[in-house]
């Protein structure tokens, strides 16, 4: 791995800081955190006339996967909201590895222009890590497909014009064999959306699909082989597409409190060698998901399928992150439960957003504990426990 | 890698193996010096590495880390990595005698700043004819003979301290903190590889170890808290790796290096340096520590070779000072632009 980017990755990574500079501004930001849906269509958009979007889809295009970190890095670093952007363009990597023509046209090139998102059905309520267990059905009618079931988590579903929607298609066969992908519109009649706040400000939702008919033309991949598209989505998605670096904006945010706020022993916080020690330890932290993520772009970007290197890369990143979050949450005191907007908030209540958004990272986007086993099983060759 | 270091690494890793190792590790006790297996290493000019191409040398610092891994997978008692250090601060100073360039007198370093006119706990103290020291800003030159016997500690490293005699000053002021400074930067990324190795080891060892032995009827390694408590180290020793990889290649580098905290983009060599140590250092620990769990009692047990590595990781991740000083250093430097 070469620790130097390339000429155009650096071109590519000033453009991309230029463009947020630009761009982001602090309404988009405290907006994201008001309205808990991290997605913003107009900075999707703009993205998009910039040139920067076609480079976000994993595969496709001649951007290469260092570049589409880059992308990403610098959207989570500057505290963007990305989780819309990085859900869409997963889906247009999809598309593009496995649609056809009609997919391209009717949805790739769509969601190329910012103005449209997608987002993923996969959870039910009675299964998350063992997803391949879900009961959504689809049947098939004449030449239509009617879809009956319930969806958990379906986060940016109010965003979305398309739901990439896990079905069962065949209960005969063995779990993994008789599951089939589709696109559905969420316009199709027969779609319910409730939202589901969470801890954290940040809103998902539950879906419901109540004879739910599609044609044949939404189906994604072929008939009772929707866990090789699954398959390709995690290739694409692990490590990539942002959350490895979510404690970079984290330390910016602490340092300008730690700058500012007196401490009982020394003149301010950024003298105290307790916090002295905890930012040069998140420093390391921070340098280590970097190296963790990039590596995993650069076997991407080589050719490579890097399942286990994403697994390390997330589990390091979110695990320290919640650590790093912990420590800090503590050495705020009291002032360290202050939200947005309180009067003394501990820098300006983005600790206590933070202490509240990190437990999720160890959850979603396969828990801590699956990525564990994939490490076990993968990497290490040991038995399979389950 | 490129195929230069993929040789180095076939190279060292072989002679490693067949040279070094916990057979040898043990057999050193108590001074804690592989005498024959760096006679050995001497035959192959490795002690003189690290100095320039036309002194006999040429290896870069993301070369030396190479060696430096497979010396600390196989815990080798030999003082390759202080030796290749003080070689090319002598290099520098136009001191580079033909005996330590080709190993017959060996080289260390003082790692911690002279006190009261004694160097303690110094890493090669027991073994090093040749000991470069910081003395407030006078760079040293200890030339004493040393005194073969080591103060008995946790890693069975030949540990001495050493009051300063027969020393010359060979640098002073800027200069001489310079040099120094380079020194142990240098120092830090190449024990940081070794711990590497050192962490590498233990997760194989310990792999092997829970594929092996069965209990309740199956492989232990077939347990899912093991398997969890196995899985996390990969990533751990890959990230050391990654680190201290890219502080040898921010020290190979001729510009000097930035640091932009805020955003997460450092190339600063004395800055990767010491977040390689405290990373690598800290991933061992881990790494040690649950793979000695793994092994149940008989990781406890003298006859097993994860205590050795469990031990020389605690001693080499804390030679130099412990790991919260090592972060406060960081800090200074991590900070020095928004103080002032
Ligand atoms: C905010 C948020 C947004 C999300 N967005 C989406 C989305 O857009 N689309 C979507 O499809 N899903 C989404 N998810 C769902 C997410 O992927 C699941 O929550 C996750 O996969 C875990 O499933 P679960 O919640 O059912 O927990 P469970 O699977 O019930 O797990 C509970 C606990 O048991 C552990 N566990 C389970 N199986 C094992 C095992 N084999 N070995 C060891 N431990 C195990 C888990 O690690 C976990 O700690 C989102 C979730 C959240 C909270």
């Amino acid at each position: 791995m070469d620790f130097e980017l390339s000429e155009k990755a650096i071109d590519f990574r000033s453009q991309v800081k230029k463009f947020i500079e630009n761009n982001l501004t602090s309404e988009i930001i405290s907006n994201m955190h008001k309205t808990g849906t991290f997605n913003d269509k107009s900075f999707n958009e703009a993205l998009a006339s910039e040139g920067l979007l076609a480079g976000a889809v994993p595969g496709y295009g001649d951007r290469d996967p260092v570049e589409l970190y880059l992308l990403f890095n610098e959207l989570e670093k500057a505290g963007a909201p990305y989780d819309g952007l990085a859900v869409t363009m997963l889906v247009a990597g999809i598309i593009n590895a496995v649609g056809t023509e009609f997919h391209h046209e009717e949805i790739l090139k769509k969601l190329l222009t910012g103005k449209h998102n997608c987002c993923l059905g996969y959870s039910e309520p009675d299964y998350g890590s063992d997803v391949a267990s879900i009961t959504t059905k689809a049947e098939k009618v004449g030449d239509k497909w009617i879809i009956n079931g319930q969806k958990m988590w379906t986060t940016m579903a109010h965003e979305s014009d398309w739901v990439l929607l896990l079905t069962r298609t065949n209960s005969e066969v063995p779990k993994h064999k008789g599951m089939t992908m589709f696109m559905v519109p969420m316009a199709t009649p027969g779609i319910e959306i409730q939202p589901v706040p969470t801890m954290a400000s940040e809103r998902t939702n539950a879906t419901f699909y109540d004879n739910v008919e599609v044609e044949d033309q939404w189906r994604l991949g072929e008939v009772d082989d929707g866990w090789s598209v699954m398959g390709i989505a995690l290739a694409l998605e692990r490590g990539v597409m942002g959350g490895t670096n979510p404690a970079v904006p984290l330390l910016k945010h602490v340092l300008n409190w730690a700058e500012t706020t007196p401490s009982k022993n020394e003149s301010l916080m950024i003298n105290n060698t307790l916090m002295r020690e905890r930012i040069a330890r998140t420093a390391i932290i921070n340098q280590v998901g970097q190296l963790l993520t990039l590596r995993a772009a650069w076997i991407a970007a080589t050719g490579g399928m890097p399942g286990v290197e994403g697994s390390m890369a997330k589990i390091y990143a979110s695990e320290e992150y919640q650590k790093v979050v912990g420590w800090f949450q503590q050495m705020a005191g009291a002032e360290g439960l202050l939200s947005f907007g309180a009067e003394d908030a501990a820098a300006s209540g983005w600790i206590d957003y933070d202490a509240r958004h990190a437990p999720v990272t160890t959850i979603y986007g396969g828990t801590s504990e699956i990525n564990r086993n994939n490490i076990a099983e993968r990497h290490l060759g040991l038995p399979r426990s389950r | 890698m490129s195929a230069d270091q993929e040789a180095i690494k076939d190279v060292f890793s072989s002679f490693f193996v067949e040279q070094t190792g916990p057979e040898s590790a043990r057999n050193s006790m108590p001074l804690g010096f592989d005498v024959k297996a760096w006679k050995r290493i001497s035959e192959t000019g490795a002690p003189g590495m690290g100095v320039s191409p036309p002194a006999g040398g040429g290896a870069s610092l993301s070369d030396l880390v190479i060696v430096a891994e497979e010396a600390g997978s196989q815990i080798a008692p030999l003082p390759i990595v202080d030796h290749v250090v003080a070689s090319r601060v002598l290099e520098k100073l136009d001191l580079l005698e033909e005996e330590v360039l080709t190993g017959t007198l060996v080289a260390g370093l003082v790692v911690r700043p002279v006190e009261n006119g004694v160097a303690k706990s110094v890493p090669t103290g027991a073994i090093a004819n040749r000991l470069i020291a910081l003395n407030e800003d006078k760079l040293l030159l200890i030339t004493e003979d040393p005194p073969n016997e080591s103060l008995p500690n946790h890693g069975d490293l030949p540990i001495a301290h050493r009051e300063i005699k027969n020393a010359n000053v060979i640098a002073e002021g800027t200069e001489a903190t310079e040099i120094f400074d380079r020194a142990l930067n240098e120092w830090k990324t190449l024990i940081s590889a070794f711990l590497v190795g050192i962490t590498r080891s233990s997760i194989e060892m310990t792999v092997d170890y829970v594929k092996d032995r069965h209990q309740f009827g199956k492989p232990i390694g077939s347990f899912q808290s093991v398997q969890h408590g196995l899985a996390d180290l990969p990533g751990l020793c890959d990230g050391a790796r990654l680190l201290v990889n890219k502080a040898a290649w921010s020290g190979d580098r001729e510009m000097s290096g930035e640091i932009k905290l805020t955003d997460n983009e450092i190339s600063d060599f004395a800055t990767l340096a010491s977040m390689s140590l405290v990373f690598a250092g800290e991933t061992s620990l881990q790494a040690t520590d649950r793979g000695l769990h793994y092994h149940g009692g008989y990781g406890f047990s003298e006859e097993y070779d994860i205590q050795l590595f469990y031990r020389r990781a605690r001693a080499w991740s804390q030679i130099l000072n412990s790991p919260s000083e090592e972060c406060l250093h960081l800090a200074d430097l991590l900070l020095k632009d928004s103080e002032d």
